[in-house]
């Protein structure tokens, strides 16, 4: 097998998002794999690799997928990056398929994340007896809510204020428009965890869980997974009118971490990160932002929608308020930014974020996203990024077959 | 003035040397500064470090008030970093009500420092944080 430039997507699944007590993380991957493989007329033979991400679990997840779905003694790569998991995998599979060492592969990410509340520094422990210095910091004591926070809700927060100190023309209730959005959004898709409308009141007034991220703003806790079978675009070539015809080209797909910045230990920078993977994937997939039909962006909270509106390049340095207020991200807009509801509303179950975001926007590149079909999608734009940092993002085209 | 029954909350808080103050590991290569121990310069890579003085007076660049925290989290306080003469600082800013009427990015804040406890042997942590300097 030769190195091979051309990826592309051949089947791909994402499970409803949301409670399911009586499936394992096993179970959730198991549907995702084989709803995929049946998505891509192929089975677990075809497969040359697996990437597998499940951050909550223990090791050894893709061996125990492999248990339960099709053991055929194929590389498996167990797979985490935080947030950017999902795109981990992805990624992984693709280096594969291009390195030429085989022509066909599965990634998987899933989660069980309801009831998980806030996801911190866990417990803070208690104090000991007597101040003893320990750590890089020599911290007699833990330093959670002594020295800043460790809560996800309360880092995004100040990462969306600071865009506002920057730039102005930011507050509350912008974020909470932002959140307004997606959760509208959310209605035309049935696989999200929450798929209720919720008024700018409603948002506003619900419960505050780090200023000003309030609790319909943070990323929805629950069950999920997603996987994708990924092929050469020689392979793809072989197999019948109707798998090439559904493919869907994968132009780009980048991982990047966080580049040293002033500040960027004392508060995670997810900017440069971004705006550096976005530039390569554009670079690599010969589009700009302009051209994008629909962007699935890492909304873990809608203080970070906003940032990544600027670090995407969807709008001028600085602009993001304005292009917001603009009406351009809703999905009537020049440039719908999460019509699936987002991971405020459709669900953030962590490892299967970063292929569920992908699996939406091919929906719409195949046109058959049904009622929130986002009418001649032709290129779309998927991101997520994990704090660390890693961000991840794919560019997807409309197979020309 | 302190004395020996203090230790500070962080080991880059010093208290016995002038007035309370932070003191940051800096790159002796880059200037590039770190509050940590180091095994190397994040941004060129070198191995020396300097010690120094970060100015007290700063600039609030961002902040949150965390509402929810890990349970034996105290809340709600506000979370920010602070702009000290071009070195970011994570810090609370104390001293002061957390509502977001009496919060704003930008306004001046300088260091201030607080009584952690006092332990089993007697000897006092002292913490620190940001208030507002008016």
């Amino acid at each position: 097998m030769s190195a091979s430039d051309e990826i592309f997507i051949l089947g791909i699944n994402m499970t409803k998002f949301g409670k399911h007590p009586d499936k394992d993380v096993v179970d959730l991957a198991a549907d995702a794999v084989q709803a995929a493989l049946a998505d891509g007329g192929v089975t677990m033979a075809d497969m040359g690799i697996l990437a597998a991400g499940n951050l909550m679990g223990g090791g050894g997840f893709g061996q125990s997928l492999q248990k339960q779905v099709g053991q055929t003694g194929i590389p498996v790569y167990n797979v985490a990056n935080a947030c950017a998991t999902g795109a981990t995998a992805l990624r992984t599979v693709i280096m594969a398929i291009k390195a030429g060492e085989c022509d066909m592969g599965l990634a998987v990410g899933v989660e069980k994340l309801s009831g998980a509340g806030l996801l911190s520094g866990g417990n803070r422990k208690a104090d000991s007896d007597t101040w003893t210095p320990t750590g890089r910091f020599g911290a007699v004591a833990p330093v959670d809510g002594r020295l800043g926070t460790e809560t996800m809700p309360g880092v995004f927060a100040q990462i969306g204020m600071e865009y506002g100190h920057r730039y102005g023309g930011v507050d509350f209730e912008l974020f909470a428009r932002i959140s307004e959005k997606n959760h509208s959004h959310s209605t035309l898709n049935p696989l999200a965890a929450y798929t209720k409308a919720m008024s700018l009141e409603q948002i506003m007034g619900d419960l505050m869980i780090a200023y000003p991220n309030t609790r319909p703003m943070c990323s929805a806790n629950c069950d999920g997974g997603a996987a994708a079978v990924l092929v050469s675009g020689s392979k793809l070539k072989t197999l019948s009118l109707e798998q090439q015809r559904r493919a869907v080209k994968v132009s780009a797909s980048v991982l990047t971490t966080d580049p040293y910045e002033e500040a960027c230990q004392v508060l995670p920078d997810v900017n440069t990160l971004t705006r550096n993977a976005a530039r390569q994937a554009y670079e690599a997939a010969g589009v700009g932002p302009e051209d994008l039909d629909l962007v699935e962006l890492h909304d873990c909270f809608a203080t970070a929608e906003l940032v990544h509106y600027d670090n995407l390049m969807l709008c001028e340095e600085g602009g993001a308020a304005d292009f917001f207020n603009s009406g351009a991200t809703w999905r009537t807009g020049s440039t719908p930014v999460n019509v699936s509801g987002g991971l405020q509303s459709k669900g953030h179950p962590i490892s299967a974020t970063g292929i569920a975001n992908v699996w939406e926007v091919c929906h719409h590149l195949r046109g058959e996203a049904g009622d929130r079909q986002i009418e001649g999608a032709k290129v779309g734009l998927a991101h997520v990024i994990g704090l660390g940092s890693a961000c991840g993002i794919h560019v997807l085209e409309k197979s020309a077959a | 003035m302190p004395t020996v029954s203090q230790i500070p909350f962080v080991e880059y808080l010093v208290l016995d040397d002038g007035p309370a103050h932070l003191v940051a590991n800096e790159c002796a290569s880059c200037g590039a500064r770190f509050f940590d121990r180091r095994n190397a310069c994040a941004r060129c890579f070198a191995t020396e470090f300097d010690r120094v003085s970060i100015p007290t007076e700063g600039e609030l660049r961002t902040f949150t008030i965390v509402a929810f925290a890990a349970p034996g989290v105290e809340v709600p306080f506000v979370a920010g970093v602070i702009d000290c003469g071009g070195t970011s600082v994570r810090s609370n800013i104390i001293n002061t009500d957390p509502t977001p009427d009496n919060i704003h990015t930008g306004m001046s804040v300088r260091l201030a420092t607080y009584s952690i406890g006092v332990d089993a042997d007697g000897v006092e942590a002292i913490g620190f944080g940001f208030e507002p300097a008016g």
